[in-house]
């Protein structure tokens, strides 16, 4: 048994959706890894893994042309305005699973696999730059975005950025 | 620190990725603009949220089988192919299954018998790769507790940490030490921690950390029980988890 096949598959189903495309997506990658394997050094097994997994997604997505959206259109990241008591906070802290599913559905796809890979996973900025193969600071970015995004999801309010 | 800066560094300080200096000054400057401590808050609800909700999709028991049987396949066939370099080739393959298949097993200068800790560690790993986690399912201590009675001489202490960030998600038996014990299982985020617990006969002894092929360990004995949790978990929060038990 693969020690790291729920986190491949966890990743999968999130990239490309569905049960079944997640279901083959990852079967392509393990099959892809086997082939690769002379070229593991026995290091981080799992960024490994995630690492090939990740590129078996983006090119199925291309391959399948859902791919529309890679980046979301760069806005600031600024503030909220208001430092009232904050309602948002607990409406963030109340969402329930439905919202918060569709919340991450809805995130451009390297926003989705950065809160992915650092929510379920736990892995380290580092280790998420490797999956990636992006600088360390686009991986804070795209996290910052990806909560940014979430957040505005799961309660209006609370991700507008009000000042500029 | 001026709140644009506070912004860049929120996510890196409720990731845990800055150093010292960097979490000081962010709090420093939290503590002073209620702003940014809003929004510091509101990022943490946000997570809290995503740790509650979002399903984590594991992997489908069909495909997983239908992978071993690939990589078995794949390696056998490597195997019979390469004939000048057949042992370097065997050894590849053992190389290989021992990273995809048994990430726990003993390493070199791992001890013999007696090495507890190598014990926990494999009954954490049986547990998560035989799909036998637990034989309890359930997050309500007046259940886990009951059930062990059943078929325990003993009664571990069953606790509800869940306001400590610690989700009590059920409980099974094991066979450690030579003995049955429980298996109380906890998660924290996705992390799932196995805390092991059967009567003891030594005096009081304080948590105790080890590091066994990745996986943390916490031993302690306490109320005439020893307490072993094993977990991916950091150790930080592994340590914590053995105070609040």
């Amino acid at each position: 048994m693969l020690p790291h096949l729920d986190a491949a598959y966890n990743l999968a189903r999130w990239l490309v959706g569905s049960a079944q495309d997640a279901d083959d997506v990852v079967q392509e990658a393990c099959l892809r890894a086997l082939e690769f394997f002379d070229g593991f050094r026995g290091e981080d097994g799992r960024a490994w893994l995630l690492t090939i997994l990740r590129n078996t997604c983006y090119d199925w997505l291309r391959r399948n042309r859902r791919h529309t959206q890679l980046v979301a259109p760069v806005e600031d990241l600024s503030w909220a305005a208001d430092s009232a008591p904050d309602p948002e906070e607990e409406q963030l802290r109340l969402a329930d699973r439905e919202t918060v599913r569709r919340g991450i559905e809805g995130l451009p796809a390297e926003y989705r696999e950065a809160l992915v890979l650092r929510e379920f996973e736990g892995m380290s900025y580092k280790q998420i730059a490797r999956v990636a193969d992006v600088p360390i600071g686009t991986v804070m970015s795209r996290l910052a975005r990806a909560r940014r995004q979430l957040m505005g999801s799961l309660a209006p309010a609370a991700g507008k950025g009000g000042v500029a | 620190m001026n709140c644009r800066d506070a912004e860049r560094l929120l996510g890196g300080y409720l990731d845990e990725e800055l150093d010292l200096a960097g979490s000081l000054e962010v709090e420093k400057h939290a503590r002073e603009c209620t702003v940014c401590a809003a929004s510091l808050r509101r990022q943490e609800a946000a997570r809290e949220a995503v740790a509650a909700h979002a399903p984590y999709y594991s992997a489908p028991a069909e495909l997983r089988l239908r992978i071993e049987k690939r990589a078995a396949a794949h390696f056998g066939v490597r195997r019979r192919r390469s004939r000048p370099g057949r042992w370097l080739a065997l050894a590849a393959a053992c190389a290989a299954a021992a990273v995809l298949i048994w990430r726990a097993a003993p390493g070199p200068g791992a001890a013999g018998p007696g090495d507890l800790a190598r014990e926990v560690v494999d009954g954490h790993v049986r547990s998560l790769l035989a799909n036998h986690l637990m034989d309890v399912a359930s997050s309500d201590r007046h259940t886990v507790k009951p059930w062990f009675a059943g078929k325990l001489d003993f009664a571990p202490e069953v606790r509800d940490l869940a306001s400590d960030g610690f989700t009590l998600i059920g409980g099974r038996l094991d066979y450690l030490h030579g003995r049955t014990v429980a298996a109380i299982v906890y998660r924290r985020r996705q992390h799932t921690i196995n805390v092991f617990a059967w009567p003891a006969h030594e005096a009081e002894r304080a948590p105790r950390a080890e590091t066994r092929d990745g996986f943390h360990v916490e031993s302690w004995i306490r109320g005439g029980m020893n307490w072993w949790a094993v977990s991916d978990l950091n150790a930080e929060e592994l340590a914590e988890l053995a105070r609040l038990l």
